[in-house]
């Protein structure tokens, strides 16, 4: 198909130009998805770490809907988000829709169960074989927490990839709190909607390149990180 | 006498106040996991601070013994008294065990002794932290990943990381199994030193000469009853059951 | 050591949250305009709001959504000013209270495209109902909005005009896209189906395929936009007075040359007709 090749064409000429337009845009989506990772990171590792180990009444019943609340559509996240940021809605006094604030929330919202299962599903196995260690040792929850975190880092990078990948290709939800504002909030996704809806869809598969090639870079720079270790640490 | 006392690094070892553990008195000790009985109705009186090996055969629930009374199991029914007082985790913390399978953390050498000496309220603790590492001769391999280390350094390590803790009472689970003599030499000869330090040790062993080299006293485990309890002496010389015959026979149990 | 490694990455993502300049800058002056994305993916906005923000240093932020979703995010106070061609869902939100007034602002046309090859033989007629009849009678695909937008809602009325309940056809030559005008024209294209369309989406419009305009001029066929401020006393978050100076540019002379002077292929796609306050 003729779309197809222009494409590539396409995208290749942009990168190469370093096009303004797809600087900007492509620096907002990653400073909006690396914020909401950082977020949802800061709440979902301990959390899932916390639902491996600790047993407490109601611990299945968080532990089902996290895992639930991984398949949450984008858009119904979006809605929820806009209804309580709106002007109208119980948060519409922080005046936060329609910014890069508001995409950050949504996508926190949408890919911290992600972290919350996927960590406790890792730190769950890596618990199985320290607990009799620890508790042998005695080491109180708070420093078995931090232990396990930071012994199963490179399965969490994992996850945190997973939880970026989520988020940087979502569409659904930052386009309805996030509104597609020209310079304000217009990121890659909303930024390939708008010209899918043009039918500018060479440009758009081009732009979808690019986003493609960000998700490489990423995920090759933290292979790299891992592997650099990894040839000293054999699990 | 002064070498005995430069192990580990723990001066405290020697100076060694304050309640004693001991005795241990285990009444009645029944553990039943899946419909089988797998110890029955165990008693045992440990006073003195005398070496203590425990051997019997393959399956006869010796592991699970050393982890019931280091309360990482709960008995089925029973009683587990360490100087009368039930398992606690105060109990726990004045102890330490090397597991049969050690378990390392995903760090280096050092990041696993420091880990465990970040445990308790030490001062001093990069000194004993480097003492430690000297005196199990891991000093080398300090910054290698715990993971990558052959056996033997793994169980040195795990045995190092026991002792950083400065535990009151230290229970091995055949610390030397699948170890080359030298490190087999090595760790017992560690293990004396701790024992003259004045720690109270039981020794999971199936090697009869390290047995006998080591042990000061010897129960034996059996069908998950004690079928005999004596002097190291006497249980290598005559041993005063059946079981305990047919096992330095080198007949199989079943 | 690992630890430094670990930190560099963190800090490394901290900087890019940090540094860049979208979640911590804020313009000084700027208003939401709720519109429609038929104006948007037309390039209007594209073409005259640098003009009016050099001039009064407002940042002018277009959402472009359906018009059903710009009223109602409107309605909610989500918005300064409502920009959209759909009149009477207009004149009703100015009685409920949510606008100040309703302006006229420009008109343009829409037209009915469709597969050149014209299974329905509609090219060439300007009765806009009866051209839809054909496409009926003929059952040739024909692709909807099915959004609740101002096309679609005059879409609707052709269809009651023609005699037809296409909702009984809906899945088989009826097709509701539920989405733009954009993706509605890429699914035409796709499919060879009839759609209608307004004529600025139409002529930006970059897929077209074979598809070809072949019914249009229809007095029932045009398409008036208006323009409202949302009502500070409903939400006194509105930015009345900024909003209040964009309709006043979008309406007066400089605002009804610029949207005069954009042009696609020497073709202008919008005719300005603001003439004050409207009062039917
Ligand atoms: N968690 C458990 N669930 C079920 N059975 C168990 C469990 N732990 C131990 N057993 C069983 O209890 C018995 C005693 O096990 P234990 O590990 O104490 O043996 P042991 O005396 O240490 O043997 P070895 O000399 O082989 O180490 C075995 O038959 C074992 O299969
Ligand atoms: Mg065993």
């Amino acid at each position: 198909m003729q779309d197809f090749a222009h494409s590539f064409v396409l995208a290749g000429n942009l990168i190469l130009q370093a096009d303004a337009a797809l600087v900007e845009i492509v620096g907002l989506s990653l400073q909006v998805t690396a914020t909401a990772l950082v977020v949802s990171a800061a709440i979902g590792l301990p959390l899932g770490a916390i639902l491996a180990i600790a047993r407490f009444p109601g611990r299945m019943v968080l532990v089902v809907l996290s895992n639930a609340l991984m398949g949450l559509p984008p858009v119904v996240v979006g809605l929820t988000v806009y209804m309580l940021l709106s002007n109208a809605g119980p948060l519409g006094v922080l005046g936060l829709l329609y910014t890069p604030t508001a995409m950050v929330i949504a996508q926190s919202i949408l890919i911290t169960p992600i972290i919350i299962a996927l960590t406790r599903q890792v730190i769950a196995d890596l618990h199985q074989d320290y607990s009799d260690t620890f508790r042998s040792m005695v080491v109180p929850g708070h420093t078995a927490v931090a232990a396990l975190l930071w012994d199963a880092r490179y399965s969490l990078m994992t996850v945190l990839l997973a939880g970026f990948g989520r988020a940087i290709a979502e569409v659904g939800a930052v386009m309805i709190v996030g509104g597609n504002i020209n310079h304000v909030t217009r990121v890659m996704t909303t930024a390939i909607a708008l010209e899918t809806s043009k039918g500018e869809l060479a440009l758009a598969l081009a732009l979808g390149i690019v986003l493609l090639l960000i998700a490489f870079a990423v995920n090759g720079s933290v292979a790299l990180l891992r592997g650099a270790e990894r040839s000293l640490v054999r699990v | 006498m002064s070498e005995v006392l430069s192990f580990p690094g723990h001066a405290p070892l020697k100076a060694r106040t304050g309640r004693s553990a001991l005795p241990l008195s285990v009444r009645q000790l029944t553990f039943r996991t899946e419909g089988i009985d797998i110890l029955r109705g165990v008693n045992l009186s440990l006073e003195s601070n005398d070496l203590t090996v425990l051997m019997g055969p393959n399956g006869a629930g010796k592991s699970v013994f050393l982890r019931l009374i280091h309360g990482l199991l709960q008995p089925s029914s029973g009683d587990i008294r360490w100087d009368g007082a039930p398992l606690s985790k105060a109990v726990r913390r004045s102890q330490a065990l090397v597991f049969q399978k050690p378990v390392l953390l995903r760090r280096s050498v050092r990041a696993n002794l420091s880990f465990a000496l970040g445990l308790r309220g030490f001062v001093n603790r990069s000194a004993r932290l480097e003492q430690a590492l000297a005196d199990s001769g891991l000093a080398d391999l300090a910054d290698r990943p715990a993971r990558v280390l052959s056996g033997g350094e793994q169980q040195r390590l795990a045995l190092a990381r026991a002792l950083i803790l400065d535990p009151k009472v230290l229970f091995l689970d055949e610390p030397t199994a699948n170890l080359d003599p030298a490190s087999v030499l090595m760790i017992e000869d560690v293990i004396g030193r701790v024992r003259a330090s004045g720690v109270k040790i039981i020794l999971v062993t199936h090697d009869a000469h390290q047995a006998r080299r080591l042990g000061e006293e010897v129960v034996f485990l059996h069908k998950g009853r004690v079928s005999e309890h004596s002097p190291a002496d006497l249980f290598f010389n005559q041993p005063q059951s059946a079981e305990a015959e047919a096992y330095l026979n080198g007949k199989i149990l079943v | 050591m690992k630890l430094v490694k670990f930190l560099c990455a963190g800090f490394l993502a901290a900087g890019i949250v940090l540094t860049g300049p979208g979640l911590t800058a804020q313009a000084t002056d700027f208003i939401v305009v709720q519109s429609t994305t038929s104006t948007q993916n037309s390039g209007l906005f594209d073409a005259i709001l640098p003009e009016f923000e050099e001039k009064t240093g407002i940042d002018v932020r277009v959402v472009a959504v359906g018009t059903g979703q710009a009223l109602k995010n409107a309605a909610n106070g989500d918005g300064d000013v409502l920009l959209v061609h759909a009149k009477p869902a207009e004149l009703t939100f100015v009685a409920d209270g949510f606008g100040v007034e309703r302006l006229d602002v420009m008109y343009n046309d829409f037209v009915i495209v469709g597969p050149a090859d014209d299974p329905a033989g509609i090219k060439g007629m300007t009765d806009a109902p009866a051209a839809m009849k054909q496409i009926a009678g003929a059952e040739a695909v024909f692709a909807s909005r099915g959004d609740d937008s101002g096309t679609h809602k005059k879409e609707l009325a052709l269809w009651t005009e023609a005699g037809i309940d296409p909702a009984d056809a809906s899945g088989t030559w009826y097709r509701e896209t539920g989405s733009g005008m954009g993706a509605t024209l890429n699914l035409a294209a796709g499919k060879g189906a009839y759609t209608m369309s307004d004529r600025a989406t139409w002529l930006a419009f970059n897929n077209k395929g074979n598809l070809a305009i072949l019914a249009e001029g229809d007095d029932r066929l045009f398409n008036q936009y208006g323009i409202i401020l949302v009502n500070p006393d409903r939400h006194p978050s509105v930015k009345a007075g900024l909003g209040q100076k964009f309709i006043d540019w979008l309406t007066g002379p400089d605002g009804q040359k610029a949207i005069a002077s954009f042009k696609i292929g020497g073709e202008q796609l919008f005719f300005p007709n603001a003439r004050g306050s409207t009062t039917n």
